[in-house]
């Protein structure tokens, strides 16, 4: 390589070199010279400095090139991926403010540190087709999130959160490894077209269809899929509630759009068919099976859930249920419509968190009652629960609607003749179950009688967070196209 | 602006509406209702004006905009005789609803924002020829009757507020599964209603797509088995709500079976005519009976939705220009007919006497207390009954006449239905307004003997809801040409050219 190409590649990079930087800035700037300020102050100046960092990013990635092959697909850059980095920085940002809601650490610079680090992780993961880029992209963003969920050294349900997400979370990796490394062997390439394209070669070789059982098990990890999914309840719970919302949101987002690029551009020629009447072995049959155990555990589960995490947790497992849906389709229709509903799904559920970080007890607690008679406390915050809720939930016009709808139009139209109608069918049965749980938390909200308490005073970052996730999930839900527009290749 | 375009604007004016009463907070209590009543009358001129131009027999374009071009959806709103009906419908309850609802000050601002949010989602399906529009209005429908319901409500009221939740849910999930496989086998391009309805899909399809776009409408309409939803809802709800649920909302359901099942599928609808219509019957009959075996006054009232919305069901399935005419009139006058009965059970003897029981209520003696809400009452029981005269005669005889030309037998049963109609609500008349001390009744009218029970005077804004109802179901009693003629030629667009060819309509 020469000097001209390493100057080409730090100009593709620009966004994550900032990311990192930020990092760095905040590191140091806390262990120097805000060290002496109280904690609360500390983290909203990290806070500060961070979003300086991260908005940097964003600009830089608009600013930059929408395409760029360099090093063998190493680094390819897609219209699609920069969009959604310009989502994953929001959606950082929002966890680093909505960290500054609460008071659980000390290290406050380390701590802003490995969330940027996350966040590089999913901006690589956003950047690359290259097999072994995105394990080590992955690895970045797993190992910092066992970090920050282990983060409140005080609370010993954080710790054991941190160590449940690690062990399954160590086993997937390892899972997904040895499918890529099956990919590798029997291809001889390990970057994506290429792995299909020698697949679609020798098709029938029976250590392909291991390579993708342990694929989909991996990534059945990372988008909390059942029966992968028993890390996100203590996850969601132990977590500090910025982390938590990050995992479901940002994390996901990267999640979701690996998952579409590895099996629809790598696995191009093993399909296989979950139609029903005409299933054949394939990634679609297991993602179709993984979309229907998530929606039936997520959705049953989350129906006897009295915590706002936990709830949020198991409907994170039936909305990824969902997601899995959207899969089945052809590329041309389901990337857009699985990456509409991902990007939709984390502003409402980073908005979903950020309200439990507002109304939460000194101890974290999160019961479902903490939000009665919210609509008095708090007359904002109750309407911006009712609007992630009810997106959450599926009802127009808000972009949870939309979101679902397009999967479910990616599926209709996948297969012959209707061959996945099923699975729309059964995600539709689900969404009514959920309806029953969404509007218990409303109960709370608007119905229940409020007990006399103080007025809840919100942080003017909160309120903003807030009102900005709120206003984007109205507003893509108004007029889809502002967003999807983005999302098609 | 064209007054044909007034029409366009009744959901507009309804959201508007809502959002006003949210954004603005009055010194005044009196002011939101006031509010609400500017906007409903709003709608209903709006419409009135729209109908003055339209012509029924057309399916005139209203507006239509490009909304989602990647998928075929317009913003697109459209109007013929039938949808004219039934917005002229909306706006005469929505008017009646608030002049019912005088008397709320709990929440006041939120009760009417959430109501006029309903109206205006009721306006737009009924306006909407864009399937995925006509599914946003009819979702957005849901969820301000969970909250008026599960806040204002009375007794159960959340349970029921849950239960209706749920049940339009799972209708419209099943809707929305026949919709998307219906856009995906026309291939993907449009949401057009008429588009779609030239189409001509697969009969393997339509005969498995209409049952469940069918069911899932219907289990809004109240069709028997599904109609559990109803009673409860009703009974639970504030009266404006019950008004509206069964006034306005269960007609959307009949107005998706007619206006999107039947023309999409019309095969299919050859195939399941006498199933749906087997069930219509049993509605009524079932419905019927059940009212006539209650304790709770509202109860009554909520059987008799189910019964006399299986009238609408069979009217649909007769697939006859007499029988589907019958159908949307019987809409019409039901609508009428439930705002007036639930408007007197809900207002004007609930909120003064707190009990709905059968058995209480005869010991109040309301006939002398209210003889307001006594003649009300008897004079809605009559109309429901179908005495000629009402609106409810012509519709009900319109439907018999079609069922009658087509299902002989299941004509002769919905018969024994209007019979049985009769039976429960004399009943509940005599119950709750005729009964308890009469002059020389033995034991305890020596009790009570002179004395006239108070009750709290039945107010001007209520007798105002009442004539404006009385007025609408007796003018259409005595002149259903009114009605018929924007309804008949509604009937025969191109929309429902595949019935034709089916059904020889």
């Amino acid at each position: 390589m020469t000097g001209a190409e390493y100057l080409a590649l730090a100009r593709a990079l620009r966004p994550e070199m900032l990311v990192v930087l930020a990092a760095f800035a905040a590191l140091f700037a806390d262990l120097g010279w805000w060290r002496s300020l109280p904690t609360p102050a500390r983290m909203r100046r990290n806070a500060a400095l961070l979003t300086l960092g991260m908005l940097g990013a964003a600009v830089a990635v608009t600013l930059g090139p929408e395409t760029a092959e360099r090093l063998d697909g190493a680094l390819s850059l897609t219209p699609v991926g920069q969009a959604l980095k310009v989502v994953v920085l929001l959606l950082a940002v929002v966890a680093a403010w909505l960290a500054a809601e609460e008071t659980f650490t000390d290290h406050v610079g380390e701590f802003l540190a490995v969330l940027a680090l996350a966040t590089v992780g999913v901006l690589f993961l956003l950047s690359t087709e290259n097999l072994l880029l995105i394990f080590v992209a992955l690895e970045l963003v797993s190992l910092s999130l066992y970090v920050l969920t282990a983060f409140n050294a005080r609370s010993a349900r954080g710790a054991e959160a941190a160590l449940k997400y690690f062990l399954f979370g160590g086993t997937a990796a390892a899972f997904l490894l040895f499918g890529f490394s099956l990919l590798y062997g029997l291809t001889g390439s390990i970057r994506l077209p290429a792995v299909a394209e020698a697949l679609g070669r020798q098709a029938g070789d029976p250590l392909a269809w291991v390579a993708v059982v342990l694929v989909l098990a991996g990534l059945g990890f990372k988008v909390a899929a059942a029966p992968f999914h028993f890390w996100a309840p203590d996850a969601y719970e132990g977590a500090p509630t910025a982390v938590a919302g990050f995992i479901a949101s940002a994390s996901k987002v990267g999640a979701f759009f690996l998952a579409a690029r590895l099996l629809q551009a790598g696995l191009a020629g093993l399909e296989g068919s979950g139609a029903w009447g005409g299933f054949a072995p394939g990634w679609t049959a297991g993602v179709a099976l993984l979309a229907v155990a998530s929606m039936a555990a997520g959705n049953l589960a989350a129906l006897r859930q009295a915590g706002l995490r936990r709830l949020l947790a198991w409907s994170a497992v039936a909305q990824a249920g969902y997601g899995l849906v959207g899969l089945v389709g052809d590329p041309e229709h389901a990337a857009p419509a699985v990456l509409y509903f991902v990007v939709t799904y984390a502003l409402a559920v980073a908005g979903l968190f950020g309200v439990v970080a507002v109304v939460q007890g000194p101890g974290g607690g999160d019961a479902i009652t903490r939000l009665a008679g919210l609509r008095e406390r708090s007359p904002g915050l109750a309407w911006a629960v009712t609007v992630f809720v009810l997106s959450l939930a599926g009802i127009p016009p808000l972009s949870g609607f939309f979101g679902k709808f397009y999967l479910f139009l990616a599926a209709a139209r996948a297969g012959q003749g209707l061959g996945y109608l099923w699975l729309v069918l059964v995600a539709l049965g689900f969404s009514c179950v959920s309806l029953y749980y969404y509007l218990q938390v409303l109960k709370q909200v608007w119905v229940v009688d409020a007990p006399p308490a103080a007025r809840l005073r919100l942080s003017p970052a909160a309120t903003a967070v807030l009102l900005l996730l709120a206003a984007l999930v109205v507003l893509t839900g108004l007029a889809p196209e502002l967003l999807l527009g983005h999302l098609r290749p | 602006m064209a007054p044909l375009t007034m029409l366009a604007w009744t959901p507009l004016i309804s959201f508007v509406g809502a959002a006003a009463m949210l954004l603005w907070r009055p010194e005044s209590r009196r002011a939101p209702r006031r509010l609400a009543l500017a906007t409903a009358a709003a709608g209903l001129l709006a419409a009135l004006l729209g109908a003055r131009e339209l012509d029924p027999g057309r399916l005139e374009t209203l507006v239509r905009s490009p909304w989602i071009p990647s998928i075929g959806a317009e913003f697109h709103l459209a109007a013929d005789g039938v949808s004219l009906t039934l917005a002229v419908l909306t706006g005469l309850a929505a008017v009646a609803g608030v002049l019912f609802s005088w008397n709320i000050e709990h929440r006041a601002r939120e009760f009417f924002a959430l109501y006029l949010t309903l109206i205006g989602a009721v306006y737009g399906v009924f306006l909407s020829v864009d399937l995925l529009l006509f599914f946003v209005f009819y979702e957005i429908a849901i969820i301000p009757k969970y909250f008026l319901i599960a806040i204002w409500g009375s007794k159960g009221r959340e349970p029921a507020a849950m239960r209706l939740a749920l049940y339009s849910f799972v209708g419209s999930a099943l809707v929305l599964a026949g919709l998307v496989a219906a856009w995906a086998v026309a291939g993907g391009r449009s949401f057009d209603l008429a588009t779609l309805a030239a189409k001509g899909f697969d009969p393997g399809v339509q005969r498995w797509a209409f049952p469940v776009v069918f069911a899932g409408f219907a289990v809004l309409a109240g069709l028997w088995p599904f109609h559990t939803w109803a009673p409860t809802g009703h009974s639970a709800a504030p009266t404006a709500a019950s008004m509206l649920l069964a006034g306005v909302v269960m007609k959307l359901g009949a107005y998706g079976c007619l206006r999107v099942a039947m023309p999409l599928f019309p095969a299919g609808l050859d195939a399941w005519r006498e199933f749906f219509a087997a069930l219509a019957v049993a509605g009524i009959v079932y419905g019927a009976l059940v009212a006539f075996t209650q304790g709770d006054f509202k109860y009554v009232i909520g059987y008799s939705s189910v019964s006399h919305m299986g009238f609408v069901l069979l009217g649909l399935m007769t697939v006859s220009i007499t029988g589907l005419a019958g159908a949307v009139l019987q809409m019409f006058s039901h609508g009428v007919i439930a705002g007036l009965l639930f408007g007197v059970a809900g207002r004007m003897v609930y909120d003064r006497v707190h009990t709905r029981d059968l058995t209480e209520l005869k010991e109040r003696q309301l006939g002398r207390a209210l003889p307001f809400a006594a003649v009300t009452f008897t004079v809605a029981g009559l109309a429901s009954m179908g005495l000629p005269g009402f609106s409810g005669f012509v519709a009900e005889l319109q439907v018999l006449i079609g069922a009658w030309q087509t299902f002989p037998k299941l004509a002769v049963v919905a018969g024994l239905g209007v019979v049985l109609g009769a039976v429960y609500t004399l009943r509940a008349i005599q119950w709750v307004f005729f009964s308890g001390e009469t002059a020389g009744a033995p034991g305890r009218a020596t009790a009570s003997a002179g004395e006239i029970p108070v009750a709290e005077a039945v107010t001007l804004p209520e007798k105002l809801g009442t004539a404006l109802l009385v007025a609408a179901t007796l003018a259409i009693g005595l002149q259903p040409r009114w009605l018929l003629d924007w309804i008949v030629p509604g009937l025969s667009t191109p929309l429902f050219e595949g019935l034709r060819r089916g059904g020889g309509l």
